[in-house]
């Protein structure tokens, strides 16, 4: 009898083991009754964004900037209380020996980087702020907000991402202990309109940008390019011809890698937004952003296609197909920097300027290395730019919280890393003359040159596109297990996934 | 349990020999609020204090080994100041209860709420009906992840099961046996997760010309071949995967046979070989019906272990190149739209609970329950 009764028990412990142990752990959720209130995914962005951001750029590094502003050093006499009350009572003192945790997908290098950067307001104000990387940020930081474990602030390279997190109504706004003519003068209108999103029903400032990295950028071997007499190219014909110079020498265009954990895929949508900037209206790509234009139109399609062209053409890519994804994409660009050169050119945003120091140590941007703008394809779409950032938004509020987001309002808050090289300052109280990289100050400029800008599209998507169905279409489609309509399907069947 | 309270010594209490005990009763209440008081205290501390995490975990480590040992030498000593009739109606639910109440709370209830959330849209209240499971058994992501978590359950169980005795069985007429066994065994002494990165660099690879850093494409381009990208090439590289459990599960699987073999009666196989039975007779006639059991529940096991590999393949793969499992789906699933995920967890579940029943019944049979 009691025998029974117990072989039940058992049962009924091990198999409820089964799933708690496959993450029933995390049944926090309907305690906060995401509203029903339909909020369309990420309405804010590039919709929105106008062309106008040209004029004043993002990076201001024009001389708009009031230049009692520019240039300020810590300790200078920069008013602090026009940003917010608690960042110049940090610097008071007042926060001294409180910690601050931080979680976001940068490691290694980008990881060094900003840890010296910060330094220097560690040691001002006594607050302690601690970096957390990880491979896996973009399920793990669900897992946190939803287990009620969140850091205190989160990096988001993906606005899309955010927004998805912002609507469960765990991200605080930012606008509340931001003061709102300081987000106003310090940042252009489209960064605060990405960063704007739904939460509980309401729409709230869901982060503030912290930095911002080009996109539309091709890497080169500077020296081994100009002795094989390579011209940069300057049109899409250039740039085909330029790769069938580089493959009847004997060598090897492009390296490419994809490999990135379980975001494994997502190099590959930079390249699908750069040319769909390239072969599409600016109108097709801003829908396509919202989910409005499908995956499986002929616009998506004809920029996989391109696309194709050269990544599943063995003779362009280094290694093929194979190692386009059994490569990691930081370590993708390293065989450029062997002598001779495995292969002469990488697409990919300027943050990799740090994965190049990591695979050689030493290499000078300008010198070893250098970029040019990924030539645009039909010219009856300008020269547009593909642009990405990183919002930093906060979780708990506390003072010493408020102070640290309102310092990465400011460009102090990004000095030492734009300093180290790898990133741009999208604030208005920049320094031109930090950019200690000319690369990062060229970046800088084609920012603010080119005759249209974008964000990253994957990262303005919600994530179970965006970081979901998106990289992994892109993948099985590179890796051969599935046709381009298949895996064009496969993704747009993400949008299904959203959450209403 | 009466045999314990007999035990321990008895120490008179002046003028309470021998009568029931109303005094013992209230101190062992006391006692028993002082350590419930103590434990809340202590979880207190460690919810809200700002102490280095080293001295945290310490503290954490005593208040749960501390609290555990004192909530049930306190509770004890209140049951066995009761009468004997109700002591021995008490008590087991004494010891059993407590963790009884934990699982039910920290497994349980999750479960009956990720049951509950299976039927909603998304994070929302909106009923969605069997939407949620439909799709779990339709769209083509889940179609692979169930064809994959197939394949698992047959080469992943097949393959420890088969090794583990064959090894087994080898080792057993070996001389170096436990070297042997040892060896084998070792691999279960890392976590899934670092299993998963050491064999991710065996898997390495890198193009043609260059020097090869993983063990196996070395081999390969060694003896003239090209170098190939075993994990990310489907569907082969599904085995490749599987392959990393066999490595650490066999030795699991090695270690309960071996230990079954040895009860084999020597007198059986040796009538057995006098009346003329071959080795391999003597295997499948007598040694594999004697262990039956055994290989039933390793089996068993093994098979829960597959349907629920989730590691191996995150840490490997991230569930790309087709190698999503049911497993990870959920885990990718659940945070963009908790309902769907919820509903791959309850399919999940449910495919485990068959596999679950049997071995519970197998261990009965056994005595093990």
């Amino acid at each position: 009898m009691y025998r029974k009764r117990f072989n039940l028990l058992a049962l009924l412990v091990t198999s409820s083991m089964v799933l708690a142990s496959c993450g029933g752990t995390t049944a926090t959720p309907t305690a906060t009754t995401a509203p029903a209130v339909v909020a369309t995914a990420t309405t804010a962005p590039a919709g929105e964004t106008p062309t106008a951001m040209m004029a004043e750029s993002p990076t201001a590094m024009a001389g708009e900037t009031p230049s009692a502003m520019a240039g300020q050093t810590p300790g200078g006499s920069m008013d602090r209380t026009k940003v917010g009350a608690e960042l110049s009572e940090a610097y008071a003192g007042k926060y001294k020996g409180t910690k601050v945790t931080m979680f976001g997908p940068f490691g290694a290098e980008d990881e060094i980087k900003f840890n010296n950067s910060i330094k220097d307001f560690e040691a001002a104000t006594g607050i302690d702020i601690q970096y957390e990387g990880s491979k896996e940020f973009e399920t793990t930081i669900n897992v946190r907000a939803q287990g009620g474990n969140p850091p205190d602030i989160a990096d988001f390279p993906q606005p899309g991402l955010m927004a998805s997190v912002a609507k469960t109504g765990k991200i605080l706004d930012a606008s509340k202990f931001i003061n709102e003519a300081w987000l106003k003068e310090n940042y252009n209108q489209s960064f605060i309109d990405i960063a704007t999103v739904d939460s509980g029903g309401s729409k709230i400032l869901g982060g503030i940008f912290q930095r911002v990295n080009g996109k539309s950028l091709v890497w080169y071997p500077k020296k081994a390019f100009e002795e094989a007499g390579y011209k940069i190219p300057q049109t899409w014909d250039e740039m085909k011809a330029l790769m069938d110079e580089i493959v009847a020498d004997g060598d090897t265009p492009w390296c490419i890698g994809i490999e990135s954990g379980t975001a494994t895929g997502w190099p590959a949508t930079d390249w699908m937004e750069d040319i769909m900037l390239r072969t599409t209206s600016l109108e097709n790509y801003d829908k396509w952003t919202k989910g409005e234009l499908p995956f499986t139109s002929p616009e998506v399609k004809k920029a996989a296609e391109v696309m194709s062209d050269i990544w599943l053409n063995d003779k362009y890519v280094y290694g093929g197909r194979k190692q386009i994804v059994s490569t990691s994409f930081g370590d993708s660009p390293a065989p450029m920097f062997q002598d001779p050169p495995k292969c002469y050119m990488h697409r990919q945003g300027n943050f990799i300027t740090s994965f190049f120091e990591q695979s050689k140590p030493g290499v000078k941007g300008g010198t070893d290395y250098d970029f040019f703008y990924l030539p645009p394809i039909d010219a009856q779409y300008g020269k547009p730019f593909l642009f990405a950032g990183d919002v930093m938004s906060a979780f708990n509020d506390r003072p010493e919280v408020r102070a640290v987001m309102q310092w990465f309002t400011t460009f102090e808050g990004v000095k030492g890393w734009v300093q180290a090289g790898g990133a741009l300052s999208p604030h208005n109280d920049s320094d031109p003359s930090a950019y200690t990289s000319s690369v990062d100050a060229r970046v800088a400029d084609l920012l603010r040159s080119a005759t249209s800008l974008r964000f990253d599209g994957s990262d303005l998507m919600p994530g179970a596109v965006g970081s979901n169905s998106f990289w992994k279409g892109m993948t099985n489609y590179i890796s051969g297990s599935a046709t381009l309509d298949q895996a064009l399907e496969e993704i747009q069947a993400g949008w299904a996934n959203v959450q209403k | 349990m009466q045999g314990a309270a007999e035990l321990r010594p008895q120490r008179p209490i002046p003028g309470t020999e021998g009568t029931a005990a109303p005094g013992r009763f209230l101190i062992a209440l006391l006692a028993l609020i002082a350590v419930v008081a103590a434990l809340w205290l202590g979880f207190l501390f460690l919810r809200d204090n700002d102490a280095p995490q080293l001295v945290s975990a310490l503290v954490a480590i005593l208040w749960g080994v501390g609290g555990i040992a004192a909530l049930f030498t306190t509770a004890n000593m209140l049951v066995e100041s009761l009468s004997n009739k109700w002591r021995s109606r008490v008590q087991p639910y004494i010891f059993v209860g407590p963790a009884v109440a934990i699982l039910a709370w920290f497994l349980l209830i999750p479960t009956i709420r990720t049951l509950f959330q299976s039927f909603f849209l998304g994070s929302s209240n909106n009923f969605a009906g069997l939407e949620n499971y439909i799709k779990a058994f339709t769209s083509r992501d889940m179609l692979q992840a169930f064809q994959n978590n197939l394949l698992w359950l047959v080469a992943g169980t097949a393959g420890c099961v088969v090794l583990g005795l064959l090894i087994a069985v080898l080792a057993d007429r070996s001389r170096f046996e436990t070297l042997a066994k040892a060896l084998i065994f070792m691999p279960m002494a890392i976590s899934f997760v670092g299993a998963g990165v050491i064999w991710k660099f065996m898997y390495a690879r890198q193009p043609e010309g260059e020097p090869q850093i993983g063990v196996l494409n070395a081999i390969v381009t060694g003896l003239g071949g090209q170098p190939q990208a075993w994990i990310q090439s489907p569907p082969w590289n599904n085995f490749f995967l599987i392959l990393v459990l066999i490595w650490m599960q066999t030795g699991f699987a090695l270690v309960i046979f071996s230990a079954a073999l040895k009860g084999v009666p020597e007198e059986m196989l040796e009538a057995a070989r006098l009346d003329g039975a071959s080795e391999i007779q003597a295997f499948f006639r007598i040694i594999i019906p004697f262990i039956q059991g055994t290989i039933i529940t390793v089996t068993t096991t093994i098979a829960i272990f597959t349907l629920k590999i989730f590691d191996v393949v995150i840490v490997m793969t991230g569930g790309q190149f087709n190698t999503d499992v049911v497993a990870t789906q959920f885990y990718k699933n659940y945070f963009n739209n908790p309902g769907y995920g919820s509903a791959i967890a309850i399919v999940l579940f449910v495919a485990v609970l068959p596999v679950m029943i049997y071995n519970l019944r197998e261990f009965r049979k056994q005595e093990g329950f």
